[in-house]
């Protein structure tokens, strides 16, 4: 089988949001950068589809020249090979921008199955897989749990709302956006990281005359509408005075 | 016009359609709306939804859209795209949105606002408010190559008793062509994993635990803080993700909904999908080492802090008295 993993870089979970002068994006200067979670879990369930059924796994990302990170780091987890389709505009690009791009890099290539996080943990639009299946002219499923090929067709668990579930039959080549939770990552080995260096990265050009689809006119921290009531102090104190309220005021203890 | 697709499931509307509908009133401004409802035979959800102040209700029945399928519902939204020429399209942000509003996006080729939670103007000039960096920072976002835009609406952003009612709408059928054999999905019916052993929508106390806590170890500190304030244990998503807390104690939009008279969120950043879960209880705590995090937003008591040095002062204090 020949397994396509789609992987973004996004800011770290503890970083601090800074805004540019116009406050229409975020500083990119002082980023430090992760592996998008949701796809991370993507290409682990990809490197165990390949142990059950052979294959290889590829692992495609669109980004500027600091998305080799997060590749390697793929690659060190036992990905084959890689495709970076590179440019400095790929950093802020929507969902239709990187659906577009992955999908002119990827089609030649003929992939069986593509995943891809359910969405990333910076835009959080929730779009580029099932837009980069439609181009790939292939069916989608998003929000998967499961994946069981069973020949040239395979079934998937989907989530549903409030702890439900559902099956479904799909044929293959067909794209899935999988869900945090769908198995237990694996963490790359010394062996692995060593191995990757030789691994091949493809650079593929972004294609011309991809318009954006929506424009950042603003970027702001949300206001508050909520009036909390912030208790300070020493942590002793502040359990105290918050112990106090809760029997006090809230009437909750 | 605006046209507002509505969500049904056997035969019921939910919640976050009328929020729809009264996001789709605010964005009008006076423009006409109409809202369609979609499935193999609608009932009476037609004239259900003409009761709010709207322009039309258009019925698409065909029996290709029972059971739900993406391929399905892409295909009927945009025939009837077509025939409405509407100028937005809003749904509310479901997990069946999520599943075909971006393959409808994709195939007509128009954009796609997700999660939007506030609608600044009205008309063409109107711009969204949707969360970016995972509710860290809000962005202000123009579509671009409409018309339409297509709008989804973040459950519980806007207020479904705030929908304009009083409308003498008429209720149109409208005729769709689907081609069951475009439709690639075959799924089978919803189920639940096995019977869940713990209800904590009986809680009347819950500490909620989330990726603050740092190693499954450290779980231990969170139940002790519990039963210090005769409450039951239950976690964010990564917590169950982990393996650390048993799925069955996940609050969120995948897991157990909850509204006990205390939630205590434990290094939880509050993220959307976690908030719907447990914003309905009656005091919510929050204790966070980032004065900025989302939990915020919605907790009555907030302490800025090291969860590792406020939960063990907490416990002590509690078992003073
Ligand atoms: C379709 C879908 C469904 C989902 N369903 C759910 C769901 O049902 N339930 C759910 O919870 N999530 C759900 N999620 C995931 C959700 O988006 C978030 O990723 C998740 O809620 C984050 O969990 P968290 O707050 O524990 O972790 P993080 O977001 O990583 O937050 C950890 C917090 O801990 C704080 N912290 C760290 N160290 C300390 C310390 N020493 N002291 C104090 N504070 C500290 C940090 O400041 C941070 O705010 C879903 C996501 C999707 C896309």
């Amino acid at each position: 089988m020949k397994i396509a993993v789609c992987i973004k870089q996004v800011p770290t979970r503890e970083w601090q949001p800074r805004l540019n002068d116009q406050k229409t994006w975020i500083r990119e200067a002082d980023i430090s950068y992760e592996m998008n979670e949701p796809d991370a879990y993507a290409l682990e369930e990809a490197l165990r589809l390949r142990e059950r059924h052979g294959g290889e796994v590829v692992v495609c990302s669109a980004g500027p020249a600091r998305v080799q990170t997060v590749i390697r780091e793929a690659l060190a987890r036992g990905a084959d090979r890689a495709i970076h389709v590179e440019h400095d505009s790929l950093g802020a690009a929507d969902a239709f921008v990187i659906a577009e791009a992955l999908a002119a890099a990827m089609k030649d290539e003929a992939f069986d199955l593509v995943l891809t996080g359910l969405q990333s943990d910076d835009q959080g639009h929730g779009q580029t897989g099932v837009i980069l299946a439609e181009r790939l002219g292939i069916p989608s499923s998003t929000i998967i749990m499961d994946v069981r090929i069973e020949g040239s067709s395979m079934r998937v668990k989907r989530e549903l709302e409030g702890g439900w579930f559902q099956w479904l039959a799909m044929p293959l080549p067909a794209l899935l956006t999988i869900q945090s939770g769908i198995n237990q990552l694996r963490y790359a080995t010394l062996k692995g990281i060593m191995a990757a260096k030789k691994k091949e990265i493809k650079k593929a050009s972004l294609p011309d005359g991809l318009q954006p689809s929506q424009q950042v006119v603003g970027l702001a921290v949300p206001t508050r509408s909520k009036q909390t009531q912030m208790i300070t102090g020493s942590p002793a104190d502040a359990a105290k005075e918050l112990v106090r309220r809760l029997r006090d005021e809230a009437r909750a203890l | 016009m605006i046209l507002v697709i509505a969500e049904q499931r056997e035969g019921k509307l939910n919640r976050a359609t009328w929020e729809a509908v009264a996001a789709a009133q605010q964005l009008a401004g006076g423009a006409p709306i109409s809202v369609a409802v979609l499935g193999a035979s609608t009932g009476g959800l037609g004239q259900e939804l003409a009761a709010a102040s709207v322009a039309a209700v258009l019925v698409a029945e065909n029996a290709a859209l029972e059971p739900y399928t993406p391929d399905a519902y892409a295909a009927a939204a945009s025939t009837l795209i077509e025939s409405v020429k509407p100028a937005y399209v809003l749904l509310p942000h479901t997990y069946q949105t999520r599943d075909f509003a971006p393959l409808l996006a994709a195939r007509i080729r128009k954009p796609l606002v997700t999660d939007v939670t506030g609608i600044n103007g009205t008309g063409a000039d109107a711009t969204f408010t949707r969360p970016m960096f995972q509710g860290k920072l809000a962005a202000q976002v123009k579509p671009q190559a409409g018309p339409p835009a297509i709008i989804t609406v973040q459950i519980g952003a806007f207020r479904a008793d705030a929908v304009q009612k009083g409308g003498a709408a008429a209720v149109k059928k409208v005729d769709l062509q689907i081609d069951p054999s475009a439709i690639r999905q075959k799924p089978e019916a919803p189920f639940r994993e096995a019977k869940q052993a713990v209800d904590l929508g009986q809680a009347e106390r819950i500490v909620s635990v989330g990726r603050g806590i740092k190693s499954q170890e450290n779980i231990a500190l969170a139940e002790k803080l519990a039963t210090a304030m005769g409450a039951e244990i239950a976690a964010s998503r990564p917590i169950c993700d982990n393996g650390w807390l048993p799925m069955e104690r996940q609050i969120g939009s995948s897991g157990q909904t909850v509204a006990p008279k205390l939630y205590v969120a434990l290094g939880i950043s509050g993220a959307i999908q976690h908030l719907v879960g447990m914003k309905g209880s009656r005091t919510i705590v929050a204790i966070n080492k980032d004065a900025e995090a989302p939990i915020f937003e919605v907790a009555d008591y907030g302490i800025v802090g090291d969860l590792f040095e406020i939960a063990p002062a907490l416990i002590t204090e509690l078992e003073k008295s």
